[in-house]
């Protein structure tokens, strides 16, 4: 009987150990938050941001939540977050539930949440959505799409990787293959190429996808792979590079990012990052709402637009005639006498 | 597929290789001790977990690695105390307590994370130390003795496990238990207090396998072990409860996945294939555990709690 008892009792804790991770994990994997920073009135747009990272990723998530602070207050903004929405299911029942609370926008943050909108949009024809890094808005008046031209910055930043390299081999870390990723990751390789061409030897540039936006620690493997097939400079793209930030800094080779200002993680190896700025094309959205298109438009930023900035980590010595270059390959693509491809 | 026999390339394979392997080596090992003993813990996984934040959260804080790796261990050895005392103590269904352990880990560590750490940040990683004179040996020198201290005593817990479970009283004691515990108990060895100090190594050997992961990348993430402990699990079968057994599963464990990241990054594996073939490493296992497990008989008692008078 005792025996008994004390069975029961080791079935109860462990099913309270199972009860509490989960609890745990629920309450541990996202986190929303609300605020009203705007005085609520006909003009207050109320925005919702649904995004797969921490709103401090020294990434993407980061880049878009820095735009809608920045313009909170002079375009009448009530703003909700939910960060850390890395698990698609779990963010296609908050956006919904956001869709039901009326917002006027829904900003779903991500490539991965596109088959997410394109079923709830329909659902929602007063609720507007926007959805990127991609093109498409399905055709729905609903929808907007955004992209980066991110193959921009890392055509100029590959073209100074290929510069600066000793080695002449360059790592590169994507996430998944799509969205500003990937095009990230071509530009780079293309301006690492244009480098070597012009000045006339080989560079070899490896690349490898995780196959995930999240997996900081399989993009740091790959970084150490990198590293041991003889990289020296580094590169990588999503709110995953972390990890791979710390194995350039640990062995002490360059680093090149992209989306946000990642000099803080590495401030010795962090040459430069291509800068992601929402704002002007936000802008244009609550313009558009307010007006009463409520979507079916893409927008795009890149360097001749003002949405991408490439910023010089000033810990880092760069040498002027590399910099040179990189400031005659922005002027270049900005004014159009160079166009990177896509 | 030229580029990949050269020697610096097989030389960083094989680097990698025995990295990602020393994880895996350290958890089957520990697991290999309490399944001896009789006790099969899955919540291994869990416990890497919760061992990986400490000592993540403890270098991120302290910047003091050798303190973090101690701390790892020691919250591998309370889980231990948790694990002995459901299993052992309360008598309980092995497989369920495991899962609600591992269910602990993985909801508590990512909890702890995202409350105290938020964005991820790098930490330093281990150095690693060259073996005087080992390492100038022509071809493997670059490769053996070029590691990190936790790869070397990793490997070199092999021959001392070995040596405790064959040659030991203490290690004699732990295959009764698991083997035949009332024979073991008819001639005085306590098999509650057996079972509970395995399963105290074996989840401190747990808590030590989270350290070297995360030492590995020095990052951590929601869910990082991605089933690794319950890899570590399958090892034990796949060594047929035998320490060296156990070092050849992790090896070829750690090399599957070291030569798939290396043709990726080569080229070899094109973008297409990517996906299919990150699941390499465990169809390999898989395979290698249908052919050479059932040579092998586990221990008698394993997963059975033990009842005196029974």
């Amino acid at each position: 009987m005792q025996m008994n008892r004390m069975r029961k009792a080791a079935l109860v804790l462990a099913a309270v150990g199972m009860a509490l991770g989960t609890a745990a994990y629920a309450s541990g994997a996202s986190a929303t938050t609300r605020e009203s920073s705007a005085p609520q009135g006909l003009s207050t747009l109320k925005v919702a941001l649904v995004a797969p990272s921490a709103t401090n990723d020294l990434a993407f998530t980061q880049s878009m939540y820095s735009a809608l602070e920045t313009l909170k207050g002079t375009e009448k903004l009530q703003i909700s977050v939910s960060a850390n929405e890395y698990v698609v299911s779990q963010a296609a029942d908050i956006i919904e539930t956001y869709a039901h609370e009326g917002y006027n926008l829904i900003i779903a943050h991500g490539s991965q949440y596109g088959s997410i909108i394109e079923q709830l949009a329909p659902k929602f024809p007063k609720v507007s959505f926007a959805w990127g890094t991609a093109g498409a808005t399905f055709g729905m008046k609903n929808v907007f799409a955004y992209e980066a031209n991110s193959n921009e910055g890392g055509y100029v930043q590959g073209y100074m990787a290929a510069l600066l390299s000793k080695s002449k081999v360059l790592g590169i870390c994507g996430p998944i293959a799509t969205g500003d990723a990937k095009l990230y990751v071509d530009g780079f390789v293309d301006g690492a190429k244009a480098a070597a061409a012009a000045n006339n030897y080989k560079v070899t540039a490896h690349t490898v996808y995780t196959g995930s936006f999240s997996d900081n620690s399989l993009m740091a493997s790959c970084a150490k792979t990198f590293v041991g097939n003889g990289a020296d400079v580094l590169t990588g793209s999503s709110q995953s590079v972390v990890g791979a930030i710390g194995v350039a800094k640990s062995d002490h080779k360059l680093w090149f990012g992209t989306q946000w200002n990642q000099s803080s993680l590495a401030p010795h190896n962090v040459v430069s990052s291509q800068v992601y700025n929402w704002v002007p094309i936000l802008k244009q959205m609550f313009t558009a709402i307010r007006g009463g298109t409520l979507g079916d438009a893409t927008y795009v930023i890149g360097l001749g637009n003002g949405g991408e900035k490439i910023n010089f980590n000033k810990g880092y010595t760069l040498s002027a005639s590399v910099k040179t270059e990189a400031a005659k390959l922005i002027a270049e693509i900005t004014d159009g006498s160079i166009t990177v491809p896509q | 597929m030229s580029h990949f026999f050269t020697y610096s390339i097989l030389t960083a394979t094989v680097v990698t290789a025995l990295g990602l392997a020393a994880p895996f080596l350290l958890a089957a090992l520990g697991e290999t001790v309490g399944q001896r003993s009789g006790v099969i813990n899955l919540g291994v996984d869990g416990i890497m977990l919760l061992s990986a934040f400490a000592t993540y959260f403890t270098a991120l804080k302290t910047g003091n690695l050798f303190f973090a790796i101690l701390v790892g261990m020691g919250v591998g050895a309370v889980m231990g105390v948790v694990t002995a005392f459901i299993s052992v103590t309360l008598k309980a269904e092995q497989g369920i307590s495991g899962i609600g352990i591992y269910l602990f880990g993985l909801g508590f560590s990512d909890l702890l994370f995202i409350k105290l750490v938020g964005t991820p940040l790098p930490i330093n990683t281990l150095n690693p130390i060259n073996i005087p004179l080992l390492d100038r040996i022509p071809a493997i020198g670059g490769m053996f003795f070029k590691q990190t201290i936790l790869v070397y005593v990793a490997f070199l817990l092999v021959p001392v496990v070995t040596f405790l479970l064959n040659r030991t009283t203490f290690g004699m004691k732990i295959r009764a238990a698991g083997e035949n515990p009332a024979a073991a108990d008819s001639v005085g060895v306590n098999v509650a207090r057996i079972r509970w100090q395995a399963v105290l190594i074996g989840c401190t050997l747990a808590g030590l396998a989270g350290a070297a992961l995360l030492l590995f990348d020095g990052i951590f993430q929601e869910n990082l072990t991605q089933s690794e402990g319950f890899i570590a699990v399958a090892l034990v079968y796949f060594g047929a409860w035998r320490p060296v057994g156990v070092m050849g599963g992790s090896v070829l464990y750690g090399l599957a996945i070291a030569v798939v990241l290396e043709w990726k990054s080569l080229g070899i594996i094109p973008l297409s294939a990517s996906d299919l073939a990150a699941t390499a490493p465990a169809v390999i296992t898989v395979l290698a555990l249908l052919t050479v497990a059932r040579r092998f008989r586990q221990p008698a008692a394993l997963g059975k709690p033990y009842e005196r008078g029974g």
